[in-house]
């Protein structure tokens, strides 16, 4: 556990606070028809920086995550991503997503094409790379998430475990400065939760800036450089996970932790 | 060993083999008990169908091949050889039936163009088929040679006017560029109703509520006689052209609603994950929507593909002579009275064999495209 934080600390102390952030959200509110779902949501992340965001179910974490990459559309406030400003326009919502990785709750592999065509797909049609190319690309996460050996399988071959760790070989395949989780191990049988925790633990090792919505609050501890907590749609709490457990400041905060850590 | 010794035999923990099945739970007894006697009542239907089959199969099979006349001048000569069917009828009328008012010295082209579909076909229906990538360029191209072949006109082949096309030839004609184009309009039509476009989609909808809601003899009939009123005074427009393209469009505002089913039955995830993948709309739609879409609409298209080859037959009613048509004018002639059974059998035949092999390729295809468990 110490070589742990040992490690949180150096990571942590390596990250630039003062230079320009990744992403930037500011003011941000999102409405589904009358609801409202996120209220001025204000965000900054420094690049190859880990952070979780936890909170009750419905409030309104992956709707965040999403909207950084525009799965979702948001009405008021900012959100820039490497430089580029989320609007309507096609071509900076195309560049941006080509440069975020998305990892989701039900790994949306195709279902249709072998384990290495998912992975090759995207690098040969969006980034123009010679097939041959990709395929190595491919085999080389493929290896890097321990699978090698399904790269000619189908996705309905695979169990939960290995196919999310598939969805993560696949995003890293497009050399994404960063990736989301939508919540990556809620839909897997206990067993294989840690198989995919230790690809995302040894992930953030490679200092990817990543923002992981989670309920691993294990993994939160030992990995995340900050811990943000959201309720009703609003980012109640952020800080450093040493201090986010052991002493939240948020009524709201102390309820939810105390009835999931046990 | 004795089989009793192993039923009360323990094994440890995980060590225990995998035993044979015991009598009757498997094998073609076990098949029997379970299909045809597996109740009184099932019993009892199993004799039934026996007895029926019994009853009924021999008297056809005399009348359709022991008894029957293949070789006669005419009907009498048929009733005197054999009480069975006169088979001599069709044959003497085949060639008639395949080619129709084709000019006889041109008749080739047409058994050419029909080779050149086959070899056409082969490409586009077997993805293991050597040299695939130029068998498929050639598929391409062969709508342009077949035009060509059939009608004629330049590089030296004589023009034949479309008003000599009948029989089968034209059953194939208007089936095949009909399936052929259909497909494709009524992809573009199921994604257009899916736009978030509303122009698009509002013109996609008023079109296959249209085509959808009219009946096709209506849609025929508009094709042979109003459109000369909206044409301009004097343009001439090839009947079986206008037959064609409304053909197409009939069909392809069925496609479209077949292939719109498909589309909606992808989940969710699977356009957010092309879409966070940076692929553009058309890209995802290529590679990721609608290879799933199609694949679960293999059986609507393919119904759609039959329930069009079987309307080919329609066009009678516009005056055009297809297979049906010419049966059913042959009819009439004296020397080969009250042959109706044999001349429609045939017909059937013919339209069975067309649209049961695109019945068991659409279940071939199924079975090729099956890639484990959804998801």
């Amino acid at each position: 556990m110490a070589a742990v934080e040992e490690l949180a600390e150096t990571v942590a102390s390596s990250i630039d606070t003062s230079g320009e952030p990744i992403i930037r959200i500011s003011g941000m509110h999102k409405w589904y028809g009358d609801f409202h779902v996120l209220k001025d949501i204000n965000l900054t992340v420094q690049p190859r920086e880990r952070i979780v965001v936890c909170g009750p179910s419905g409030s309104g974490k992956s709707t965040m995550i999403r909207c950084i990459n525009r799965l979702e559309e948001h009405q008021q406030g900012d959100i820039v991503v490497d430089g580029i400003e989320m609007t309507g326009n096609l071509k900076n919502i195309d560049a941006v997503r080509s440069e975020v990785g998305m990892v989701f709750q039900h790994f949306n592999l195709f279902p249709h094409m072998s384990i290495l065509d998912n992975c090759t797909y995207g690098p040969i049609w969006v980034r123009h790379m010679p097939k041959r190319e990709a395929e190595e690309r491919a085999m080389h996460f493929l290896e890097r998430v321990r699978i090698p050996e399904q790269a000619l399988k189908f996705p309905g071959q695979l169990s939960g475990g290995q196919q999310q760790r598939v969805a993560i070989a696949r995003s890293l395949c497009m050399d994404p400065k960063i990736m989301l989780f939508d919540e990556p191990t809620s839909a897997l049988d206990p067993e294989m939760i840690n198989e995919v925790l230790g690809t995302m633990v040894e992930l953030a090792e490679t200092e990817m800036t990543m923002i992981c919505v989670t309920h691993e609050m294990g993994f939160a501890r030992t990995v995340a450089d900050r811990v943000i907590f959201m309720d009703a749609g609003q980012i109640i709490e952020e800080n450093k996970p040493n201090e986010f457990f052991s002493n939240p400041q948020h009524e709201r905060t102390q309820l939810f932790l105390s009835q999931i850590l046990h | 060993m004795s089989s009793q010794d192993q039923a009360v035999q323990s094994y440890a923990p995980g060590e225990h083999p995998d035993l044979p099945a015991p009598m009757l739970t498997s094998g073609p007894l076990f098949w029997i008990k379970e299909n045809l006697a597996s109740s009184w009542l099932n019993i009892t239907l199993t004799v039934i169908t026996a007895l029926f089959l019994f009853v009924v199969i021999p008297p056809l099979l005399n009348w359709a091949f022991l008894d029957a006349v293949y070789v006669a001048a005419d009907r009498n000569e048929c009733r005197e050889l054999g009480s069975g069917a006169c088979w001599a009828f069709v044959s003497e009328r085949f060639t008639f039936f395949v080619y129709a008012f084709y000019p006889s010295g041109e008749r080739w082209r047409v058994d050419l163009a029909f080779i050149m579909l086959i070899l056409a076909l082969v490409p586009l229906l077997y993805d293991k088929t050597p040299y695939r990538g130029y068998g498929l360029i050639y598929a391409c191209l062969y709508p342009f040679i077949a035009y060509w072949l059939l009608l004629g006109g330049f590089f030296g082949l004589e023009e034949v006017e479309t008003h000599a096309f009948g029989g089968i030839m034209l059953n194939m004609v208007i089936g095949i560029t009909g399936i052929a184009c259909s497909l494709p309009l009524g992809i573009l039509l199921a994604l257009g109703r899916q736009s978030e476009m509303p122009v698009v989609r509002m013109l996609c909808v008023v079109f296959i509520e249209f085509f959808r809601g009219v009946p096709l003899i209506t849609i025929l009939f508009v094709a042979s006689t109003m459109l000369s009123y909206f044409l301009p005074p004097g343009s001439e427009f090839d009947l079986l052209l206008r037959v064609l393209i409304m053909v197409t469009l009939f069909s392809a505002a069925y496609l479209a609603e077949v292939i719109r089913g498909g589309l909606q039955a992808i989940p969710k995830g699977q356009f957010e994950a092309s879409d966070s993948m940076g692929l553009k709309y058309w890209q995802s739609m290529r590679l990721i929507v609608l290879p799933q879409a199609l694949k679960i609409s293999i059986p609507g298209i393919v119904n759609s593909f039959i329930g069009l080859f079987k309307d080919t037959t329609l066009v009678l009613i516009i005056g055009l002579l297809d297979l049906l048509g010419l049966g059913k004018s042959a009819l009439a002639d004296a020397k080969w009275t009250g042959l109706s059974n044999e001349i429609y059998l045939s017909v059937a035949v013919f339209f069975f064999i067309c649209c049961f092999s695109m019945s068991r390729y659409s279940l071939y295809l199924e079975r090729k495209l099956e890639t484990g468990h959804e998801r």
